[in-house]
């Protein structure tokens, strides 16, 4: 699977810190052992309450690739932010994310000029959908629209929102039912993303639940997460479905051989 | 309406392998030979770079063989008792590209040479040839740990191709053929799982994965192919898929399969019906080297002259002439 590491977020006090002093130590250091866990792509977002989005957001990304050459996931909904992020970005990335269908166009072409990959969330000016269906007509208008405008299904990542389970419990089962109904939009289909961690928000036992969600998700068609890379049960899970899923090919080692 | 393309996008590659050393690079080989590569299933060029073509092996052995059927045998009687001489008959009068010295005489059971005297054969045959060199070890788990790291070291800076490294008996060979610059099999008892076990942990312990090559112990036809040749597909698309473990040039023995197959060896009087034996073992031995080839194959190990230049000739027609 894809496993964007999500742990260099403003929104964790380290990285903020690190931000505001400009100190770079941390950041290398979660650069580093997210590379290490196996991560795909390194989730990359200034958080709120920093005065200037746009040079944090180029500072970290160029800090970032001093250590670790996998490449970077710009996480922001703002799109100088995102555009500074792929200027500095030294790989193709992963621009995290497009949050509404209304403003679709003006991402895949930014993403078609870098080069990179895009997160779409299912969502219009309706608002967040609460449903599977409008999930759906939403997930398929944004292949459609990519499709259109040049970008590969191969680049897309639909992201139909993650619910915390403690908010709403018929949201992660339709979840699922939608995973395995945008495996059938397109051939190949687009990739489906969520954000694992939002599961968990505010529950006890958070790793279980994380864990056991994505066993479930797997299976279902979910083949990427920004996930906590450094949670070695939750990694081992994810490697062992899908070994079990016959897409890795088994060896004894197979854990380490995910992982490296 | 435009009909949609149904080529497959290989995310993945074969990683290509250096058989030999010139003079420039620390050897005495005349030319080197170029192995893997591979970006797409044989015969898919529409897909990507089919790589090098697959490259034959001419067995030589260091002792004479026992049990050959004629038909085999009359190539090479005059020179089965000098191996130095039987590789050079191969290069000159056959054109080998590649040579596998096959150690059979060192084993406990075949003659027991002693680890000098197959040092000694290793040399004479590097002398008497200038093509690159595999060396194969009799396959006794403990006479290989003591021969190979002498002829190894006869060998030093040739980079040959040694064998082989299994999950069980590993670390003797990784370690001199990592002293000594050689490049190293990895074997599995057809069974990729193994395969890919033997990969990591050859590789655990510093070898190159840019000196690997993959063998499973082959079946001819009749004896197991279909089995080899699905273990050997998987293993293709795995690499093609990006399973960097399983992305490695792949060896195939064809040659002494074949012949063990009692319709390749059978004289005409034991089966009148199947045919003239002088034309049945090189068709036998034919037909499995170009089955395997389809799987993703990179070097093929085979004995009988006219079997070699049909295997060559099929090659050439799959890959075209010019190489990758």
């Amino acid at each position: 699977m894809i496993a964007v590491g999500e742990r260099i977020n403003g929104m964790f006090s380290d990285v903020k810190k690190a931000i505001k002093e400009r100190n770079p130590g941390a950041i290398h250091d979660l650069a580093r052992r997210q590379t290490e866990a196996g991560a795909s792509y390194l989730d990359v977002n200034v958080g709120p309450g920093i005065a200037d989005q746009v040079e944090a957001m180029k500072w970290l990304v160029s800090e970032i690739q001093e250590v670790s050459k996998t490449p970077v996931s710009i996480d922001s909904q703002k799109i100088e932010v995102a555009k500074a992020g792929l200027e500095a970005a030294s790989a193709p990335a992963l621009i995290n994310s497009c949050k509404s269908l209304e403003v679709l166009n003006e991402w895949v072409d930014l993403a078609l000029k870098h080069n990179s990959s895009l997160v779409c969330l299912t969502i219009d000016k309706r608002g967040i959908p609460q449903d599977i269906d409008t999930r759906m007509e939403l997930a398929a208008s944004i292949v459609g629209t990519a499709l259109e405008r040049g970008l590969e299904p191969s680049r897309l990542f639909i992201d139909p929102i993650l619910f915390p389970v403690n908010v709403d419990q018929k949201q992660p089962s339709y979840l699922l039912e939608v995973c395995r109904q945008i495996t059938y939009i397109s051939d190949p289909p687009p990739h489906i993303i969520c954000g694992l961690s939002n599961l968990s928000q505010g529950t006890k036992e958070r790793g279980l639940i994380n864990r056991a969600y994505l066993t479930m998700a797997l299976p279902a068609g979910l083949d990427s997460a920004v996930m906590d890379v450094l949670d070695n049960d939750l990694m081992d899970a994810a490697i062992t479905t899908e070994m079990l899923l016959n897409k890795q090919i088994y060896s004894d080692a197979f854990l380490k051989a995910a992982r490296s | 309406m435009e009909i949609p393309s149904v080529a497959e996008k290989w995310s993945g590659k074969v990683g290509e392998v250096t058989i030999g050393a010139t003079k420039d690079e620390g050897g005495t080989r005349e030319k080197v030979v170029k192995v893997g590569g591979a970006a797409c299933v044989p015969g898919m060029d529409f897909e990507g770079n089919v790589g090098n073509k697959p490259v034959i092996a001419m067995e030589v052995l260091d002792t004479a063989p026992e049990g050959w059927p004629d038909s085999l045998m009359e190539h090479y009687k005059d020179v089965v008792n000098d191996p130095a001489k039987w590789a050079e008959k191969c290069v000159k009068e056959f054109g080998a590209e590649l040579i596998c010295l096959k150690l059979d005489g060192v084993h406990p059971d075949k003659g027991n040479k002693s680890p000098d005297d197959a040092a000694k054969t290793v040399r004479s045959v590097l002398e008497s040839v200038g093509v690159p060199l595999i060396i194969w070890g009799c396959e006794d788990p403990e006479k290989d740990n003591e021969v190979m790291p002498k002829v190894s070291e006869a060998a030093k800076g040739e980079k040959c191709l040694l064998s082989c490294a299994t999950q069980d008996n590993y670390k003797t060979i990784t370690a001199v053929c990592l002293a000594d610059g050689h490049n190293l099999v990895t074997q599995a008892p057809v069974d990729v799982n193994i395969q890919k076990q033997v990969n990591i942990l050859v590789t655990d312990i510093g070898f190159p994965v840019d000196r690997l090559v993959m063998f499973q112990t082959a079946g001819a036809l009749g004896y197991g192919i279909e089995y080899v040749y699905s273990i050997q597909e998987r293993e293709r698309l795995a690499a093609l898929s990006g399973d960097k473990w399983l992305s490695l040039p792949v060896l195939t023995n064809v040659g002494y399969e074949s012949w063990r197959a009692k319709e390749a060896k059978a004289a005409d009087s034991e089966a009148p019906g199947w045919g003239l034996a002088k034309e049945r073992g090189l068709l036998w031995e034919t037909i499995t080297a170009t089955t395997l080839i389809q799987s993703g194959v990179d070097i093929i190990r085979m004995l009988h002259p006219t079997a070699i230049k049909s295997v060559k000739q099929y090659i050439d027609d799959l890959y075209g002439n010019n190489n990758a």
